[in-house]
This record gives structure tokens, C-alpha cells and sequence, in this order.
């Protein structure tokens, strides 16, 4: 009986590793093919890493997805022309293998890799280029990143010179215009003209797209969706890079997404060895597991502070025509100057790095975090913490108190405000629980008010019904230009104010102008001395009261090979063409 | 029999009396935050130092220690004991919400502390927190009692004493109440009130609601004691000699509705505080920073904090002893 067993087991094993070894094999290298060679990687091949996400991607159509899980997915799928490397955080050559820049700065004229072919087998070239930006930049897609691509007003001119030369021909000098190709995926023509063309451009490639409709430039290939439970990505046996020993990347013979739900699922899933790679943990997570690395070897990485800047922010939009008389009664306060500088003195933000972030974050009294090392204006000042200065800016601004120790505006009235935050971001809610107690040492009365993320997103854009909020933004790139949308005072993310018409103080005219200027100032030095003014006016006039930077936390377990997290989103999967997985290749497929 | 009934009322007066003088039992504030000492573990008590065995316990003061990789850990300053001291003046609380006072039952000087339960996120003493968190949620669970068996009581005797159309319709109330499902029936109430509310409101609110949607039970029985007694002979009788509805209802009907009464606010009692303690539970209730069981225990929605910091457990700990409490309350009243 027990032989039987046994044989039958054998039996299913050698099904299973059968049914698995339908994996793809890479294509071996055509003469003229110009392949990228990353001349420091290695690995080897075989395997699979599973990784858990928080919901499953909304679609796998890389111009009209938003949210992050789409995002980092479609990545995987998909290749841009010039590449920010997430290491470096300088720009490198992708399907662009070089470019160049005329002198006055509008012209760029990029060389193509030739010989590449995406997903499918089918060869890549400027007309690719062409028809993927006239996509992006056409208003009836409405892509999310059309905004960047129209400069002015005027959207960037795009040219085929010959079979592999592009021309760029932008409106007017663009600081850093190289980094505005990272992250735009190139479409294959013959896929997604048709669609594009019937004017149902925005329904292709769903979640339930054929894996033989799909294709793209990036390392693996869409090989299986099953809803609710996980997409199956499979090598893509054309992709265009080579390890230094010339072998063709990726290593991983598929990445496997599931959907788990929570940070928290994230992390149990992890534990429990069910995934592979787990990012954006938070410090009490990453200490849990630190805690059990002695027990399951795991690596850890604490890449250091990120990009990503969170803060209170007042509600100073213009509420005429509003029904929204209690909150345009505390403007009067939220408008004086003083008192944000009294709240921003009264914050105990070193609390927050070791309460909220485990001490694994940063404070922060600006914009600029020192995770961006090359645009940080260190001349900022980092005043303590101090209720007696507080104190003293109230006062001179007219406040008072009663005999209960409640603060009085000038008007006699107490002061007293809600600050609303997402009730599923347990770091943000317990930003504000510490607030509230700062600020309960200036006599003032703070609720908090947790909101479903989404309530709080339409309060702030839309509804204008708040009287404060924690938020968080940034994070996208380490360069001032993605910032355009929130400093420039017309900008869609000037979350204190929204929809002014025009700058509705001085030094909104003055940073905006200074955001204008930095973005067709082409010299480093130039464009640093202007991106340094505008962090001081930020931290001088705190349209945001800056709280802190979380650090990236990631972890793999051991047997991920080449894993180097990176400060940039997408933290751990930028390099997934080079991760491997370490030892004998398990081919468990049935365990997953 | 009896001592077993006489003890159950002790240990439960017990635990009320605890609560009612939580200031005075509680050696901290609630809401003060130690931002220094973050989840740190239970202060241990000590006997024993170099010098020997010390009939007065001693603590140490503790530090957290950061250290690379790992997560931080306490470490008790072992060069300077701080014996417990007893009957102290410390952070000033309000007795019975009336008298401000300073007075603490036990404590020890500063720097050192006395975490009898450790403290949460915040480096708030959870001891105090389950003891201030106490009075809210079983003040909610009293007074959600209350107003139902009022409500209960009053309406039940319309129905059970005037009877005919009056009955039926109140009855027919009382099973469209009977047949929600409270919980959502609550989560969904409390979503269309104001957001912001002050803590005493939203406390006020809750129970009302609590005890309001719970009235049908204790109506339906107080209607069958009503109805079976408003013919028996000493009514009639009474009746015969031009009592009023009114004086029948309060001296010959009412009496005998106590005993049911009586049970079921033993039983309601820990179905309201659980229903309170839900309710925070997901942040629809008492808001920070006042604590209460339910609020307390929501920091434990987080997997790290449930699995790492055991001591925050404490408040489902307390809320279990009261519930038991109760409940073998009515089994012994019920029975008894």
C-alpha cells in the first residue's frame, strides 16, 4: 500500500514538473539584435517569486492606469525609452540606447535600440514610438500622464526620423526632460491600433485580456489572470537585456501577484513563506519581522528615508458659495500665519519619528527630506520643539487664554478644529492622536476624525468640508518638476487651496513663479539655487505643517537572489529582471 | 444557594467600586502620553536587590534601548530602586466626577513608573486606561440597561393592562425590533450622525441608541406578567373599589415585574457594554483620547501590535470578568 502511494506521488510529481516545464525558454541572441548588457549582474535561471498585493490591479493598460498595484504589475509588462534607474536615481538608456540634446534645449533626438521585439516576436520600432505618444497625449485617452506631456499648452512634437530615430520637439527648454520617458510604457502598434482607432482605446487590455492580445518591452509576459486570486506573469523570451555573461534576462521564469487584501494579510502571507518579497512595511511590521529574522532567515533592508513628505494641511480654499459657515469661521485662524507657525512650534515631530516610525523615519520642517540628496536645501531650519514659543506666537497674534487654560481667539471665541485622516492608515491616525495632545498643550481642542480614504480624498477636492487633514504626497521621482502640480498655484494638487484663479498671497506668486522658472532652467546649479528659495518660502509660510518621512522598509526572504531595494517607487520589483531565486530552482508548481 | 448569590453581588460591587474611584486606584492619567516609553512591558515588581529581601516591593526605572536591527528593547536601570509607595499625590483626577483630587492609592516616585499593565503606543498606562476605560463602557452598558427596561417596562404595561389595539400594535413593534440585526442596525444609526462630536455626546448618543433599539425584550415580557396579573382577583378587586389605571398599575401590577426585570439587566448589562466596546471597537464610538475597552482594544486591529505587546489585551480581559460576572448574576437570579 505505502509503495503505491509513493509511486502515485511520483507519479503526480513528474505530471506537475511536466505541466511546469511548459516554461518559456529565452530566445537565443539574432546577429544585429542590440541588446542591453548590464556588465555587473548575475544569477541564474529557473524558478518562480510569488508577491502579495494589497488588491488586485484595476487593468494591465499601462495609459490609463492609476493606482499603484496596476502600476507596479503593468511595469513588469512594459518598457520605457529612457529609464530612471531606482539605484542611482540618474537617467539610463532603455529602448532609447542614446540621445541627444539640441543647444537650446527643445530638440531631442533619440536612437532606438534595433532589432528588439516585444513580447509577441514581433520587431519594435519608431513607429511604435510615435503612435505610443500620440495615444498618451490624445485628450479623448485621458491618460494620466497627458498632463506632463503638454508643455504650455502645446503638446510635444513627435517625429519618426527613419525606422530607429525619434524627434522631440518640445514647446519651450524643459529642466530634466529625460526623465519625463521613464515610466512611459512603448505600445506595440499592431495590438492596440485597431482599438485605439474604433475609439475604445480605454477598454483594452483589461484584467481579462488574452495573454495572446497583450504584448510589451519588459521583462516577463502575461501569462494567466485568475479572478480574485492572481495574475501569472511568464519570461519574456525576447526581452532586450543580458546579464554579463550575455545570457538573456529575466532569470525568473514567472512572478506570480496575489491579492491579499492588507498590509497586514501582506505581511502574514510573508511569514507564513506564501510570498517572497514584501515592500512598503511599516516600522512595526518591519521590527516584527526583524524579531523573527533570527528564526526564518530573512533579509531585511531599511533603505533610509523616502521621498514621500507627510503633513497637516489647513483648509484655505475659498468657500464662497458654500454652505460651510463653521468652517469658513475657522479660516480666520487657519489664514494667520502665526498660528500655523504656533501649531508647527507645538508639534513634537521627534515623537512622531519614534512613536509612528519606530525611529525608523525622519522629521521633517520641509518639502525636501534628506532622502533627496540632491535637491534638499540644508539651509532650512530645524527649530525645536517648544510650547513657550508657541505660546508666545498666539499671544502676539492676539490669542488668548480663559481660566480653564482654553485658548480664545482674538474674537474670544475657543479654538477649537477637527483634523480629519484615512481610519485605515494607522501611522496617520496615530500622527494625529499625538497632535492632539501637542496641541491640547496650546489650550486648543482638536478632534480627530477618522474617514474612509476615499471621504477624506472627496472632502478635500471636492467638498471643501474639512477643517484639517493629514496627508501625505510625493514620493514619484527625486526631481522638483513632478512637484509642479502642487506648488504652482494653479496646480491640481495645491491641496490648501484649490482652483485659485490667481495667487491669493505674495509669496504664492513669488513660488510659483520660482516652480515656473525651475522647469526651463536647464543648469543644475541654476535650477538648485530657484528649487531652493521655493523650499524656504514653503517652510517660511507652512501652506503644509510637515510632519515626517517614513523609511522605505522591504524585506525577501533568502532565497531571492539580487535584491536591492530602492528609495523610488517601484521599491523592490524596479530590478525584477534581475532577481533570481537562489539555490536548486524549487519547481513546486503545485504549491502556490 | 444564597452565599453563592451573595458573593457573585460582592465581586460584582467590587468591580463597580473599583471603577467608580478609577482615580483613585489609577496611579496615572489616561491620556498622558510617557512618549518616552512606547509599549513597554508590565513594570516588574522587585523583593530582592543586593542588600538582601525587602518586605516593600521595588521597581527600576526602565529606558528603551535601540539597537541596530532589532526592534528596541526596555532595560531596567538597576542603580536606583524606587520602593512602591501607598496613598500618594500624583496627577489630579476628578472623584466621582465631581472632587478634584490628587490623591493615588499606590505609586512610585519619578523618573521611575509604575506600568502595572505596561502601556500602548502612545506610553499611556494601560492600567489606568482599562480602569477610566472601565467607567465608559460599563456607565454605557448600565445606562443603555436603564433605558431599555425603562422604555421596556413602561410600554409593556401599556400593552399588557389596556390590551386590544394598543397591544397589537405595540407588539407588532416589537418584532420588527426584535428581528434587526443590531449590529449593522447600529454601525448603519451611527454613520448618519455628526462626525465630530465631543466624547460626552457621542457617549450620550450611543447609549441612547443602545438602549432604545433594546426595549422589545424586556416589553414582551413585562407584557405577559401585566397581562396574566390584570385579572386576578386582587385587581379586580382593587378595581372594584375605583382604584385608577395609574394606582393599580404601580401598586399591584408593577411589583410583580421586578424579578424579571431585575434579570434581565443582568443579562442586558454585558450585551450593551459589548455593544459599546464594539462600537469603538471600530472607531464609531468614544474617540481618542478618552479610552474606552473598545477603542483600547482597536490598537490590537494591527497584526504587529496583536502579536507583539500581549499586555494590550488587557481590556478584553476585563471585559470578560464583568461579562462572566453578570451572567452568573442572571443564571442565579433566574433560577433563584
Amino acid at each position: 500500500m505505502k509503495r503505491i502511494t509513493g509511486l502515485t506521488l511520483l507519479h503526480v510529481c513528474l505530471l506537475a514538473g511536466a505541466c511546469f516545464a511548459a516554461k518559456v525558454i529565452p530566445e537565443p541572441a539574432k546577429p544585429g539584435e542590440e541588446l542591453a548588457r548590464m556588465p555587473d549582474v548575475s544569477g541564474r535561471y529557473g524558478g518562480h517569486l510569488t508577491i502579495g498585493e494589497r488588491s488586485e490591479p484595476k487593468t494591465l493598460n499601462p495609459v490609463t492606469s492609476t493606482d499603484a498595484v496596476s502600476r507596479e504589475v503593468i511595469g513588469r509588462l512594459m518598457g520605457d525609452l529612457i529609464d530612471i534607474n531606482r539605484s542611482s536615481q540618474q537617467t539610463e538608456p532603455a529602448l532609447a540606447k542614446s540621445w541627444k540634446i539640441s543647444s537650446d534645449g527643445r530638440t531631442f533626438t533619440l536612437q532606438l535600440r534595433k532589432g528588439i521585439r516585444f513580447s509577441d516576436g514581433v520587431p519594435f520600432d519608431a513607429d511604435d514610438v510615435v503612435f505610443s505618444f500620440g495615444v498618451y497625449m490624445d485628450e479623448a485617452v485621458d491618460s494620466p500622464q497627458r498632463d506632463l506631456l503638454i508643455i504650455d499648452g502645446k503638446p510635444i512634437a513627435v517625429s519618426k526620423v527613419d525606422q530607429y530615430t525619434v524627434r522631440f520637439v518640445l514647446p519651450r527648454p524643459y529642466a530634466a526632460a529625460e526623465r519625463l520617458f521613464d515610466g512611459l510604457a512603448m505600445l506595440p502598434k499592431h495590438l492596440l491600433e485597431k482599438p485605439y482607432r474604433e475609439g475604445h482605446f480605454a477598454q483594452a487590455w483589461s484584467l481579462n485580456v488574452q495573454a495572446s492580445e497583450i504584448a510589451g518591452l519588459g521583462p516577463f509576459r502575461l501569462k494567466e489572470y485568475v479572478p480574485g486570486q492572481r495574475i501569472v506573469v511568464e519570461r519574456n523570451p525576447f526581452y532586450w537585456k543580458v546579464d554579463k555573461e550575455n545570457q538573456r534576462l529575466p532569470y525568473l521564469d514567472e512572478l506570480v501577484f496575489l491579492s491579499v487584501g492588507t498590509e497586514d494579510a501582506q505581511v502574514m502571507r510573508f511569514e507564513a513563506g506564501e510570498t517572497d518579497i514584501v515592500s512598503r512595511l511599516s516600522a512595526e511590521n518591519y521590527n516584527l519581522l526583524a524579531r523573527e529574522k533570527v528564526r526564518n532567515a530573512l533579509q531585511l533592508a531599511d533603505m533610509g528615508p523616502s521621498l514621500e513628505f507627510n503633513f497637516l494641511v489647513f483648509n484655505l480654499n475659498d468657500l464662497g458659495g458654500k454652505k460651510l459657515d463653521e468652517v469658513a469661521g475657522k479660516q480666520i485662524w487657519f489664514r494667520d500665519l502665526k498660528f500655523r507657525q504656533a501649531i508647527s512650534a507645538a508639534v513634537d515631530r521627534d515623537s512622531i519619528v519614534s512613536l509612528v516610525y519606530g525611529a525608523r523615519g525622519t522629521a521633517l520642517w520641509g518639502n525636501v527630506g534628506p532622502g533627496n540628496k540632491l535637491w534638499i536645501n540644508q539651509a532650512i531650519p530645524h527649530p525645536t520643539r517648544s510650547i513657550e514659543r508657541a505660546r508666545e506666537l498666539l499671544k502676539s497674534a492676539g490669542y488668548g487664554w480663559n481660566s480653564t487654560g482654553q485658548l480664545l481667539d482674538p474674537r474670544g471665541q475657543p479654538v477649537e478644529f477637527s483634523i480629519m485622516t484615512s481610519s485605515s492608515n494607522s501611522q496617520r491616525m496615530k500622527m494625529a492622536t499625538l497632535i492632539q495632545d501637542d496641541l491640547a498643550h496650546l489650550g486648543m481642542q482638536v478632534h480627530i476624525v477618522p474617514l474612509e480614504f476615499r471621504a477624506v480624498v472627496d472632502r478635500i477636492f471636492q467638498s471643501f468640508d474639512y477643517d484639517a487633514a493629514i496627508m501625505a504626497l510625493g514620493g514619484g521621482d527625486a526631481d522638483p518638476n513632478p512637484e509642479m502640480n502642487v506648488w504652482a498655484y494653479a496646480g491640481t494638487s495645491h491641496l490648501w487651496h484649490l482652483g485659485e484663479t490667481k495667487p491669493a498671497t505674495d509669496w504664492e506668486r513669488e513660488l510659483d513663479q520660482l516652480m515656473q522658472q525651475q522647469m526651463v532652467t536647464l543648469d543644475y546649479a541654476q535650477r538648485k539655487k530657484l528649487y531652493d528659495r521655493a523650499q524656504q518660502l514653503i517652510a517660511e509660510n507652512l501652506p503644509f505643517i510637515f510632519l515626517g518621512t517614513p523609511n522605505i522598509l522591504a524585506s525577501a526572504n533568502s532565497r531571492v537572489g539580487n535584491f536591492h531595494p530602492a528609495v523610488l517607487d517601484p521599491y523592490t520589483l524596479w530590478n525584477a529582471d534581475q532577481l533570481y531565486v537562489r539555490g536548486p530552482a524549487m519547481e513546486n508548481a503545485g504549491i502556490r | 444557594m444564597r452565599s453563592k448569590t451573595a458573593i457573585l453581588i460582592a465581586a460584582l460591587a467590587g468591580v463597580h467600586i473599583i471603577l467608580l474611584f478609577a482615580g483613585f486606584i489609577a496611579p496615572y492619567d489616561a491620556a498622558t502620553q510617557y512618549r518616552e516609553l512606547p509599549y513597554a512591558p508590565p513594570t516588574r515588581l522587585h523583593f530582592k536587590d543586593a542588600s538582601g529581601f525587602h518586605l516593600r516591593p521595588f521597581v527600576y526605572a526602565s529606558k528603551l534601548v535601540l539597537d541596530g536591527d532589532q526592534a528596541g528593547t526596555y532595560q531596567e536601570d538597576r542603580t536606583h530602586a524606587y520602593p512602591v509607595q501607598f496613598l500618594l499625590y500624583g496627577s489630579s483626577y476628578r472623584l466621582l466626577g465631581l472632587h478634584g483630587a490628587s490623591l493615588h492609592l499606590f505609586g512610585v516616585v519619578e523618573p521611575a513608573k509604575i506600568l502595572i499593565l505596561g502601556t500602548d503606543g502612545y506610553g499611556r498606562d494601560e492600567f489606568s486606561r482599562v480602569l477610566f476605560g472601565g467607567q465608559i463602557s460599563v456607565a454605557a452598558g448600565l445606562t443603555a440597561t436603564l433605558i431599555a427596561l425603562l422604555a421596556g417596562g413602561i410600554l409593556g404595561s401599556i400593552a399588557g393592562y389596556y390590551g386590544r389595539w394598543i397591544d397589537e400594535s405595540l407588539m407588532g413593534v416589537t418584532e420588527l425590533f426584535l428581528s434587526l440585526p443590531w449590529l449593522y442596525f447600529l454601525l448603519g444609526v451611527r454613520a448618519f450622525l455628526p462626525l465630530h462630536l465631543s466624547a460626552l455626546r457621542t457617549f450620550f448618543l450611543l447609549t441612547s441608541v443602545i438602549g432604545l433599539i433594546g426595549w422589545a425584550r424586556p416589553a414582551r415580557l413585562v407584557r405577559g406578567i401585566v397581562l396574566s396579573s390584570r385579572n386576578r382577583n386582587y385587581v379586580l378587586a382593587a378595581r372594584g373599589f375605583g382604584a385608577s389605571d395609574f394606582y393599580i398599575l404601580r401598586r399591584h401590577i408593577m411589583p410583580q415585574t421586578f424579578g424579571v426585570l431585575l434579570t434581565q439587566a443582568a443579562l442586558l448589562v454585558p450585551q450593551y457594554i459589548a455593544a459599546e466596546v464594539t462600537l469603538s471597537f471600530f472607531g464609531l464610538g468614544v474617540s481618542e483620547p478618552v479610552p474606552s475597552w473598545g477603542n483600547m482594544l482597536s490598537a490590537l486591529q494591527q497584526y504587529s501590535v496583536l502579536v507583539s505587546y500581549g499586555w494590550l489585551l488587557a481590556p478584553a480581559g476585563a471585559l470578560i470578568i464583568t461579562s462572566v460576572l453578570y451572567g452568573y448574576l442572571a443564571d442565579t437570579l433566574h433560577s433563584g
